[in-house]
């Protein structure tokens, strides 16, 4: 049993070692079958683990595994362990099953890219890191995992490392993920500091006694933490420059497993999140303003990538605002669900972008449908999921939150429902101009045009079977359900759950009526788009084509990049620059320089000691001699 | 009856003599007298040790430094003629060559 | 008695030493190093080493001298006639000479008088043999090499180069 939970991580990390040191040598059938291998096998321990979780009764449904004692220092001590419990189980899951199809999915995607070894290498590492993350039983195995992800997201995004602009964004994924490492590691400081221990049982249990200033201290820096890796304001601007990469890696970092990072994190620290209710109320403030933001800003984007992205963004806002809440249980309900229909469509996307050599732009896409049958369907079912159609997967989480919110918040839920009906808007609006209405792509590419090849529409249909049944792991009790993953994530969030003060139930019918709210406007949003753009055959405006201001704002994103640009940027290059000036050149290099010359100008004094005349020499020896002699004896 | 201090003082006055010499005179050959001037002022108060703490290590020693002394003066004396052959002089001031 | 002896002994080493560094030819200098030579040689005997008195004399006054006379002549530098240093580096050796004898005497300072052992026997020849041929007879084999390489070395040094191309 202990061998086969390490050798979960343990797969993949072969994986890239050995594709990694080799990539040069190995033909793309080999790299496939070690790639692809390794994490289907990872997978299918995942499932046996999975089973024997849920064997287990629920006050004991976890296991606990230590590698071996890491470090020990002074009080410190820290092991390298791992424990699968339902919530890391339920991760495992995703990250190895996704992982797969994705695996899959590139094979296609990438077959004719020459860094086709080198891309299996890094998706290994990086599916290695993240299991790292959600599988280590204390904080800094999870540390280790959330810099390792950070990392090979910046090897992904910067894949086609020849163009400058991909570097700059995969730079940019990285120092804003730092930033927020920065916040994550002081959380785990701080809590080693009045913890006195790193390890997670020891540090939940203790939770209840710890002032609750410092817990609003740590979970607010570990929230920063989270802000940074999946994109929440104010750190969310490397979202969309990381569409850079290859799709397969947008989607499998960017839709379903890192980004996803911060809320399986705040959802493993629930005991202390419920406890500082000063921070719940910043992540919900933090989520929703983030949900609403990134969906206004994705009505107006043109290219297919980044529509996926701020939508990414904004269910991300959607997650934190249930956890912000309270409703763990919701959040990562959301989280698996959102995975599997984000995927999707990126893959799908992804399709798309194949099947048309390199098209991105929306504005000259359309009429899809007939050409690209198998990907056509399964991204309309994704984005039915996204919009939250009964009974597709989005339908049961989404729903769940704003139940949640409306418990507690009538605005917030408002406000919520408001970004969801956006959501819906954009999404079909994608769809609409993608793949229905007049074909408006050149007549070359059109010439090319054919579906993607077997291991590229394989993960589709899987995915979207997963999007239609996923959602049935949690329905609602109000519509007969008995929501299974409330049941099996019970034992990680029962502590939450008897601290917290308002656990208010809503009545089913008022559950009833809100789904009804729900359904109804969602449907007059896809109405909408509908006769925007397949019966009135809108397209959006060409570059260079003026618009209105509030178009043009939301078209350029509010200004945040310019804006972070000009505030944070160009001061700290400014800042470099006088440092380089001042301190290296005058103060280290004249350091340097002066120790050369002293050694020259030393030894140019002491050539002249060596005259060659005898005399002077012998009269050296005995000056010499005289003054040991007076050192030694006299002295 | 002879306390030893004065075998000392007279071995040192002796010793000084020779780096008086060994600095004062600029030809090579009274120069290597003074060195062995010098070391048989050393001999002597290996001797008187030897003498007055009644241990005959002290003149084995003498022993052989005279036989180094002798090996010594042999190769150093054909050195000097050697030299004397190349520059035909003796003069110190003027084979002052021992540089780079 | 001894102490007379030893005075006279040590006035005749002390002059013949300054004439030895004073005196313009350098015959005269050779020939006062002898006097030296026997003057210390004297001192061995007031001090019982009668073994090391006979060596003295045949190794330095009997070889060494030879050898320098020898040298001499054969540069003929009969005649002094190089000139001096120049009184600058004169004085400078004067005193630095002197210096050097304060620094010897005074670091015996605070050493404590010892007196001559009376009827020693560590410097006949028959204690000295068996001290020589037992604790050191490692040096004594050494030795002798050494004198076997300053008697090829000097013979190297002193071939003539008269051996040019056939």
């Amino acid at each position: 049993m202990d061998m086969l939970v390490s050798l979960v991580p343990l797969l993949p990390l072969l994986g890239f070692l050995i594709i990694g040191l080799n990539s040069r040598r190995l033909s793309h059938g080999v790299t496939v079958a070690v790639a692809c291998g390794s994490v289907l096998a990872a997978f299918v321990i995942a499932v046996v683990l999975f089973c024997q979780l849920s064997s287990l009764p629920a006050d004991a449904r976890f296991i606990s595994v230590t590698v071996f004692n890491w470090i020990s220092a002074g009080s410190f001590s820290a092991s390298l362990g791992f424990l699968v419990d339902p919530l890391s189980a339920l991760m495992l899951l995703i990250i190895t099953g996704v992982g797969f199809l994705i695996h899959l999915y590139s094979v296609g995607y990438m077959h004719d890219d020459e860094g086709f070894n080198r891309f299996f290498s890094y998706l290994n590492l990086f599916v290695f890191f993240m299991l790292l993350l959600v599988m280590g039983s204390n904080y800094l195995v999870m540390f280790v995992g959330w810099e390792g992800v950070g990392l090979c997201s910046y090897l992904l995004i910067g894949f086609w490392f020849k163009n400058r602009d991909y570097t700059n964004a995969a730079n940019k994924a990285f120092i804003m993920n730092r930033i927020g490492d920065l916040g994550l590691l002081l959380g785990v400081i701080l809590i080693f500091v009045h913890f006195g221990s790193i390890q997670y049982n020891e540090v939940l249990a203790k939770a209840t006694t710890i002032d609750k200033g410092t817990l609003t201290l740590i979970t607010m820096l570990l929230f920063v933490g989270a802000m940074g890796k999946s994109a929440q304001i104010p750190l969310y601007t490397w979202l969309p420059d990381a569409m850079a990469g290859p799709t397969p890696v947008s989607a499998l970092i960017h839709a379903a497993t890192m980004v996803t990072a911060g809320i399986y994190m705040i959802a493993r620290n629930n005991v202390l999140y419920t406890l500082s209710e000063p921070t719940q109320h910043v992540i919900m403030i933090v989520g929703l303003a983030t949900a609403l933001f990134a969906a206004t800003i994705a009505l107006v984007q043109n290219d297919i990538k980044k529509v996926l992205a701020y939508s990414t963004v904004s269910q991300l806002g959607l997650m934190f605002l249930a956890l912000g809440l309270g409703a763990y249980t919701s959040g990562i309900f959301h989280m698996a669900t959102h995975a599997f229909f984000k995927a999707l469509l990126f893959l799908g996307a992804g399709s798309v972008i194949h099947a048309l050599q390199g098209e991105q732009d929306i504005r000259n896409m359309g009429g899809l449908r007939k050409h690209l049958p198998i990907t056509s369907v399964t991204f309309f079912i994704a984005v039915l999921a996204i919009s939250g159609i009964f009974p597709f997967a989005g339908f049961f989480s989404k729903d769940e939150i704003l139940a949640a919110a409306y418990a507690q918040d009538k605005v917030v839920w408002a406000i919520a429902l408001f970004a969801s009906l956006l959501t819906s808007f954009y999404m079909f609006r994608l769809f609409f101009l993608t793949f229905s209405g007049k074909v408006r792509a050149s007549e070359h590419t059109m010439h090319h045009i054919h579906e993607s090849p077997k291991s590229m529409t394989l993960p589709l249909v899987v995915l979207a079977v997963l999007s239609v049944a996923g959602g049935f792991m949690g329905v609602p009790e109000a519509l007969h359900g008995s929501h299974w993953l409330n049941g099996f994530l019970a034992p990680v969030f029962a502590p939450s759950a008897s601290l917290a003060h308002h656990a208010e139930h809503l009545s089913h019918s008022t559950e009833y009526m809100l789904m009804g709210v729900v359904t109804v406007l969602t449907l007059v949003m896809i109405a909408i788009a509908y006769v925007q753009y397949v019966s009135k055959n809108q397209v959006p405006a060409a570059e260079g084509v003026s618009t209105s201001p509030f178009h043009r704002l939301l078209y350029n994103k509010y200004y945040v990049d310019e804006l972070y640009d000009a505030i944070i940027v160009k001061p700290l290059f400014w800042l470099s620059v006088q440092f380089d000036a001042i301190i290296e050149r005058l103060g280290i290099d004249n350091l340097v320089n002066t120790f050369g010359s002293s050694v020259v100008w030393g030894s140019r004094a002491a050539r002249r000691l060596q005259t060659g005349s005898i005399g002077f020499y012998i009269f050296v020896m005995v000056i010499s001699i005289m003054v040991l002699l007076a050192t030694a004896f006299v002295l | 009856m002879v306390p030893i201090e004065y075998y000392l003082w007279l071995s040192a006055v002796l010793f000084t003599i020779g780096v008086l010499g060994v600095l004062y005179r600029r030809n090579a050959i009274i120069i290597f007298m003074c060195i062995e001037l010098m070391l048989n002022a050393v001999n002597l108060v290996m001797v008187a040790f030897s003498n007055y703490l009644n241990d005959s290590s002290g003149q084995v020693f003498v022993f052989f430094i005279m036989a180094v002394a002798a090996a010594e003066v042999a190769v150093g004396l054909a050195i000097l003629v050697v030299m004397y052959r190349n520059t035909k002089t003796t003069d110190i001031d003027i084979l002052n060559q021992l540089k780079w | 008695m001894t102490l007379n002896l030893f005075y006279f002994l040590s006035f005749l080493a002390v002059l013949s030493a300054l004439l030895v560094v004073f005196s313009k030819n350098p015959v005269h200098s050779v020939l006062y190093l002898i006097i030296t030579f026997f003057s210390i040689g004297g001192h061995y005997l007031l001090l019982n080493a009668e073994f090391l008195f006979v060596v003295h004399i045949i190794v330095y006054a009997g070889a060494i001298m030879v050898l320098f006379l020898y040298v001499i002549m054969l540069l003929n530098l009969n005649r002094e006639s190089e000139p001096h240093k120049s009184n600058l580096v004169k004085v400078a050796a004067t005193i630095s000479a002197g210096l050097l004898l304060i620094i010897l005497v005074g670091s015996l300072k605070g050493a404590e008088s010892m007196m001559q052992v009376e009827n020693s026997s560590i410097g006949y020849v028959k204690s000295l043999g068996k001290v020589l041929f037992n604790e050191f007879m490692l040096p004594f084999e050494i030795t002798s090499v050494l004198l076997l390489a300053a008697m090829v070395g000097a013979v190297m040094l002193g071939k003539s180069e008269k051996r040019s191309v056939n």
